[in-house]
């Protein structure tokens, strides 16, 4: 229970520091510790996903942006007595209310009892998958995942609105200087390294009915390699591998794929995502369905975080043209 | 193929919403969404009808029973706000090309409709699930696209309006979370039927309660009850006129519901009501937000934040009501729950269209508009009564089943408050209404308008303050609200009928 | 009840309330988004802590293990990451437009930009 405790003085820290680039930093140690903590807690594919997400993405996106905006925060705060109420009145009800909880890993817990010994009992023989989490994530509760993928397109979208095209429009910054350019070593050292940052990242995608992993892992290590690339190769560099508009198309065809193995349950007469009648015997056909949306749901996360790692770059660009 | 009709409510909006985006084609996009609206109210439709005739439907994804996947779950009550949600989207798209056209940069109009499908999806697929969790996924979906929807609007403050909505709307549906999560630490189940039948046995420890608790405060900062509505004003006043329309007649609409599906079909009322001082507390709050935000609205000098202010103390009367807890009561605030949308659709559309003309919000543009643009001003106007509570009016039927309620459990100072709230409404929309018609335009009005006019327009600022009605795309799905108000303010069999058939099978479900 | 056995909650309400915390006091836009990912996660932390089965291993079926703690709560979470994720990036987005619009990020300035406005 170190790590918890850990988790504490890096929450604390991101609370004291005036430095937002520190922040970011611990936010992303912040994530990386609970990624931990998960797989303390035999959570494996939550701690991976929480690891490229929370300690990865999230943080390039915070440093993107800080990039713009600047790195220190006005030191005056306000609402801060109101603030401490609110949460001391909140903190003191979740605290109340954890003394009828079932004690922690306890077996008898109800959590332990109705739903849960299901999944652990049943899905070899339904879905045929020794993972678990995958059966339940992409067959059991297949619908929350569809909505995941959406929810993923939704910020997309919302991005792209918010933040514009930079397809074509500046042109003119095409060369700008990635900001590692100098690094040679890096350049030759992660050349060396993005195929097979890919080839791992399909691997991941393929391999996650067997072991931790999935279609929302996978997706977001692929875009970690491509964005490493621009980073180190210019975003201009990278725009010329990795085409706009049809990352766009692609992100929304994901969805698509996803969307289109429900419906061909719906045209066979089967409920919606029920992918027994992908093949004539209905574990084969969970096989084929949970790769397909899998495959869905990859292509999806992969398109949607270069999508938004481009317009934010594009922005940086922008500004730099501006300030020239 | 009727038997998979509740799933198609929310998938064909859905994957609607990536097919916009192969388009490309601005009309065209704008057609097709439209269409898809269309379909999606028709499919609702049929689905109140499948209700009324064969009880509660039960759809199993993915073809797994329901504890161990998810179900969709349509009974009455659903199916009515199924029905409001997509006919108000309908309305509202019909009118919205012209509109937006004019107050979103081109680029960005297909961002537009495509996060318009997904909030329309997200809001059906919150009223259509039967699964706590999944809840939780398509509030997510509806809340980031309506993120999107406000920070569109050109004035730099929707930025900043929609900003601090993400950062309170989180905030909720972090706490709702938390409350999910705590409700399945005591059952283990997140099927919301299961955990009516599983919530009895745990029902007294302090877990729950926190459970309960958190998911309340959670679901009332997203309906925007009184001291949590801070989000609401600025992020109608600033959002693209059609979105504040749409939003204004579905958004807090959901979140109501929401919170009647949680509290009655899973907690019981006798928990949810009786157990705590919530009822007096929601009571208490409910006033307070009519009084307060009606106050507040009477000084309001944008017409779009005096509407939005108005739209709190509404939501105070369905609070009113629902806080009763008993069948009259939650009837009334089903009622006026539709009602509402009906007023506020009518009135925001209304404003919408007079925005395209006038391209500016505050009142004193509105100077003699009532001369210039009769049929729109008119509109405004009958939504206005309807607010009031005039008979022959919405307004004036749900606010009877309000004070009937109240008065079933004797409760005549509230009476008295929920006619005083009607007066203070008298007092805003009369000073609305007097700017309209009885003052006339001063000379040149052009000087904040101007960025908001398109080319042409610009080139001669006279002919864009002409007497020119608003145009006949926006004014029509306008009319057809207005004429909504007053048909079901004279004919209320049928919202009443469907009012009082999810309000029993509401209570007849609960433990 | 052994208040012992319940150690691990406090814990993760601590870390709720920091993050919490963090939202409401904080002006700057950047450093309210970073607090409300400490909250997620944190709920996150709740979550898993709570399908934990004491001595069991993850539900990755195995003929070497017979315990293993519940999927479910895993599941919902993996979930929960990416509505987080989503959230924060139109957040920084919105941020951004935000810079752009008024030149500040931080709350106090923004308003009395808007004040002065009205």
């Amino acid at each position: 229970m170190v790590i918890l405790g850990f988790l504490v003085l890096t929450a604390i820290s991101i609370a004291l520091t005036k430095d937002l680039f520190a922040s970011v930093m611990l936010t992303g140690i912040y994530s990386l510790l609970s990624a931990s903590f998960f797989v303390v807690m035999d959570a494996v594919d939550v701690a991976f996903t929480e690891a490229s997400v929370g300690a990865g993405i999230s943080t390039i996106l915070m440093l993107s942006t800080l990039t713009l905006t600047g790195r220190y925060e006005n030191p005056a705060r306000h609402n801060t007595t109101l603030g401490l109420v609110v949460v001391v009145i909140t903190g003191a009800l979740l605290i109340f209310g954890t003394s009828d909880m079932p004690s922690f890993g306890d077996l008898l817990a109800p959590v332990q009892q109705h739903v849960g010994p299901y999944y652990l009992n049943q899905s070899y023989e339904d879905i045929g998958v020794p993972n678990v989490v995958t059966s339940v994530l992409a067959s059991y509760r297949g619908f929350d995942t569809f909505g995941e993928t959406v929810v993923i397109f939704t910020a997309g979208i919302g991005v792209l609105g918010l933040l514009g095209f930079t397809a074509n429009g500046n042109a003119q910054y095409e060369n700008t200087v990635a900001p590692m350019y100098q690094h040679k070593i890096l350049r030759i050292v992660s050349k060396v390294l993005i195929p097979p940052i890919l080839l791992f990242a399909l691997y991941v995608q393929f391999h996650g009915d067997y072991g931790p992993g999935g279609g929302f892992q996978a997706g977001v290590i692929f875009a970690a390699a491509i964005i490493l690339y621009a980073m180190l190769f210019g975003v201009g560099s990278a725009k010329k591998v990795i085409n706009q508009p049809l990352i766009q198309i692609l992100s929304a065809l994901g969805v698509l794929l996803y969307g289109s193995v429900g419906v061909v349950s719906l045209l066979n007469g089967k409920n919606f995502l029920d992918y027994s009648v992908l093949a004539s015997d209905s574990v084969a056909g969970q096989h084929y369905g949970i790769l397909l949306i899998e495959l869905g749901v990859g292509i999806t996360v992969t398109c949607v975080m270069i999508i938004i790692f481009f317009t934010f770059a594009g922005r940086i660009d922008k500004k730099h043209g501006v300030a020239q | 193929m009727l038997n998979h009709f509740p799933i198609l409510q929310v998938i064909v909006p859905l994957l609607a919403a990536p097919i916009c985006l192969l388009l490309q084609q601005r009309r065209l996009v704008w057609i097709f969404t439209t269409l898809v609206s269309a379909i999606a109210l028709l499919i609702s439709f049929q689905l109140l009808y499948q209700v009324q005739t064969q009880g509660t439907l039960i759809y199993e994804l993915g073809g797994w029973q329901a504890p161990i996947g998810i179900e969709y779950r349509i009974d009455a009550l659903s199916a009515l706000l199924l029905v409001l949600v997509s006919a108000m989207s309908t309305v509202v798209l019909m009118g919205a090309h012209k509109s937006i056209e004019k107050e979103i940069p081109e680029d960005k109009q297909t961002f537009f409709y495509i996060a318009f499908l997904l909030c329309l999806a997200g809001s059906l697929g919150i009223i259509a699930t039967g699964d706590a969790f999944n809840v939780f996924v398509f509030l997510e979906i509806s809340s980031l696209s309506t993120y999107t929807l406000i920070a569109l609007g050109k004035d730099r403050r929707a930025l900043w309006a929609s900003y601090q909505y993400l950062i309170m709307g989180t905030i909720g549906a972090t706490f709702i979370l938390i409350g999910i999560g705590l409700m399945y630490m005591m059952t283990g189940t997140l099927n919301m039927h299961d955990l009516s039948q599983r919530l009895p046995e745990v029902v007294q420890t302090k877990t729950v309660f926190t459970a309960f608790a958190f998911f309340i405060v959670g679901v009332c900062l997203k309906l925007a009850l009184f001291p949590l509505h801070l989000w609401l004003p600025n992020a109608y006043a600033y959002a693209p006129s059609m979105v504040t329309a749409f939003l204004a007649a579905t958004a807090t609409k959901v979140a109501i519901y929401v919170l009647v599906r949680f509290t009655f079909t899973i907690f019981g009322v006798e928990f949810a009501l009786s157990f705590l001082p919530l009822s007096e507390l929601l009571m208490v709050l409910g006033l307070l937000g009519v009084f307060g935000a009606s106050i507040v609205a009477i000084l309001q000098t944008n017409v779009k934040r005096l509407f939005a202010y108005s739209s709190v103390a509404q939501i105070g009367y369905m609070i009113i009501g629902f806080s009763l807890g008993s069948q009259a009561g939650l009837k009334a605030a089903l009622l006026h729950l539709f009602n509402h949308a009906l007023m506020k659709g009518a009135i925001f559309m209304a404003i919408a269209g007079l925005v395209y003309r006038i391209g500016a919000t505050n009142l004193e543009h509105f100077k003699g508009v009532g001369q210039r643009m009769p049929l729109t001003a008119a509109a405004i106007v009958v939504g206005g009564l309807s607010l009031i509570g005039v008979p022959l009016t919405v307004g004036f039927v749900s606010k009877w089943y309000l004070i009937v309620a109240l008065l079933e459990q004797g409760l005549w100072p509230v009476v008295a408050l929920v006619l005083m709230g009607s007066l203070l409404a008298v007092i805003y929309v009369w000073k609305l209404v007097e700017i309209a018609y009885f003052q006339t335009p001063s000379g040149e009005l052009s000087p904040n308008g101007n960025e908001a006019l398109s080319p042409q327009d610009a080139l001669n600022p006279q002919d864009a303050f002409s007497q020119r009605e608003a145009p006949w795309i926006i004014l029509v799905p306008t009319w057809l609200l207005v004429v909504a108000n007053i048909y079901f303010g004279i004919d209320t069999d049928f919202t009443v009928n469907v009012a009082t058939q999810a309000v029993s099978s509401l209570f007849g479900e609960s433990p | 009840m052994n208040i012992l056995e319940q150690y691990n909650y406090w814990v993760v309400v601590c870390l709720m309330m920091i993050g919490f915390f963090i939202v409401i006091s904080h002006g700057n836009l950047v450093k309210k988004l970073m607090g409300l990912s400490v909250f997620q996660t944190s709920v996150f932390i709740l979550y898993i802590s709570m399908g934990k089965v004491s001595g069991g291993t993850a539900p990755i079926l195995d003929q070497a293990y017979s315990v293993f703690s519940n999927p479910l709560p895993h599941v919902l979470i993996l979930t929960a990451i990416v509505v987080g994720i989503a959230t924060t990036a139109l957040g920084l987005a919105l941020v951004v437009r935000i810079n752009e619009e008024y030149g500040t990020i931080e709350e106090s300035e923004i308003q009395q930009k808007d004040d002065r406005e009205c």
